[in-house]
């Protein structure tokens, strides 16, 4: 039963590494942390020392780092207009955190940070807390334009206030969900034909002949999760730029 | 299941594991890994025990990130993207301010060609005009002495020729006197021979 050892499943285990317990609640550090701080870490220095030149002529290293920026700095203008450009270093700091924490898990026998559901749900509720806390704070009662779209015949509003209530509690767990299950199905779908290439290929010439299969399958299955992993980075940002431009402009839909 | 145990190991074990299966053992299906995923018995990212770690992490490494972004990273990448904005619409202000200095001096040296031109042209019409003009006045000079000379030359044939007439009548009043002494060897006299000669000449 040694074989349990190839488990999909057991990618996604947090295991302490440094125990800390403050009154009674667990906040050890763990492989989750780890790659929480390495993510942290190698964004922050490939953002910092591939810009460290200054360079007016950006080298190809300098030039990601300015394309990353003018790409959220783009994507913000036109999702939130020039009044949520306040918001550029938080979903700068989003997308670069989660694009990172993504790449990383991309390398074998790395932890996925976002493949952890509390992760994804505290980065989508931070994301509605910031919109709830700004819309009030700028706003006050007027936030609540938010749930009524203008050009609504009364009879319907009702109805139509209760849609865009229910859609804008929704839109944490969406945004959470769609990051945190896109990173788990596909890590464990990689780790499975990965299994399949490792099993059969145990089982004779035989085995290894099929043993292809699922190997082309596991390659393909990689660049697609390169992309999945961009992409979810992107998705999230971008729908972080249209909850906010509820914040700045309630009434704007 | 005796699964715990293995996953009680740290994630290398994981390295360790792949290689094992590949030594000729079998893997499981998910749905085995579920029963006995983790020690608490639940799918991983649904164990709430870790969920205090994660979260004081989490705020841990994105709050550090957050800031390192928004007072280092973004400031820095924001001034070299404004440095190279601004190079490049300075560069495009001199290049376009270059570019109308070459054109006024363009300008500025068509001017001149044709005022050149023009000066040029200037000068040889009037060389032209003073050449024709003394042609002009060296040719009615010419003609005038010339038709001096041939008045003066008339006037002289005209008298030679009245002087010639003139000495006809006395070489004829000589030759008259010289005939009729011969002829008939009495003297004329004179007054008669020149009315006779006259008279004879007309």
């Amino acid at each position: 039963m040694a074989g349990d050892k190839v488990d999909p499943v057991h990618q996604f285990v947090v295991n302490k590494i440094i125990p800390i317990e403050i009154g009674g609640i667990d906040f050890s550090f763990t492989n989750a942390s780890l790659f929480m701080v390495a993510t942290l870490a190698v964004a922050t220095a490939f953002l910092y020392f591939t810009t460290s030149t200054r360079s007016l002529v950006p080298g190809r290293m300098q030039s990601v780092s300015e394309i990353s920026y003018q790409f959220i700095a783009s994507m913000l203008r036109e999702g939130a207009g020039s009044h949520g450009m306040k918001f550029f270093p938080m979903v700068f700091s989003l997308f670069m955190f989660i694009l990172t924490a993504n790449m990383l898990g991309m390398i074998p026998y790395f932890f996925t940070v976002t493949s952890q559901i509390v992760v994804t749900f505290a980065l989508a509720l931070f994301v509605i807390g910031t919109v709830l806390v700004y819309g009030f704070y700028k706003h006050g009662l007027g936030f609540l334009n938010v749930f009524v779209p203008s050009g609504v015949p009364g009879i319907l509003l009702p109805l139509v206030i209760a849609i865009e209530v229910i859609s804008f509690l929704s839109r944490p767990i969406s945004l959470s969900v769609r990051l945190f299950a896109n990173m788990l199905a596909g890590h464990i779908t990689l780790k499975v034909f990965a299994g399949f290439v490792a099993s059969l290929g145990t089982l004779g010439a035989l085995g290894i002949g099929g043993a292809i299969l699922p190997l082309i399958m596991t390659v393909a299955l990689t660049g697609l999760e390169f992309l999945v992993s961009f992409l979810q980075a992107y998705v999230f940002a971008v729908l972080t730029c249209m909850y906010l431009n509820d914040a700045v402009h309630p009434g704007g839909h | 299941m005796f699964v715990t145990a293995a996953y009680a190991q740290s994630t290398t074990t994981e390295g360790a594991v792949t290689h094992d299966a590949a030594a000729g053992e079998v893997h499981t299906e998910t749905g085995v890994a579920q029963e006995g995923g983790h020690g608490s018995g639940v799918f991983p990212p649904f164990d709430t025990s870790t969920f205090a770690s994660q979260l004081l992490w989490l705020a841990i490494t994105f709050g550090l990130f957050y800031l390192l972004m928004s007072k280092v990273v973004m400031p820095r990448i924001g001034s070299i993207l404004e440095t190279r904005n601004d190079t490049i619409a300075r560069d495009l202000d001199d290049a376009a301010r270059s570019k109308a200095e070459a054109d006024a001096a363009i300008a500025a040296y068509e001017q001149e060609l044709a005022a050149a031109k023009a000066k040029g042209n200037a000068i040889a019409s009037t060389a032209r005009e003073a050449a024709k003009a003394k042609a002009t006045a060296d040719r009615t000079a010419v003609e005038v002495s010339l038709n001096n000379k041939i008045s003066a030359a008339e006037a002289r044939i005209a008298d030679i020729k009245t002087k010639a007439l003139a000495d006809v009548g006395a070489i004829a009043e000589e030759t008259a006197t010289a005939v009729v002494e011969q002829l008939i060897g009495g003297k004329v006299s004179k007054a008669e021979i020149a009315s006779a000669v006259k008279a004879s000449a007309k």
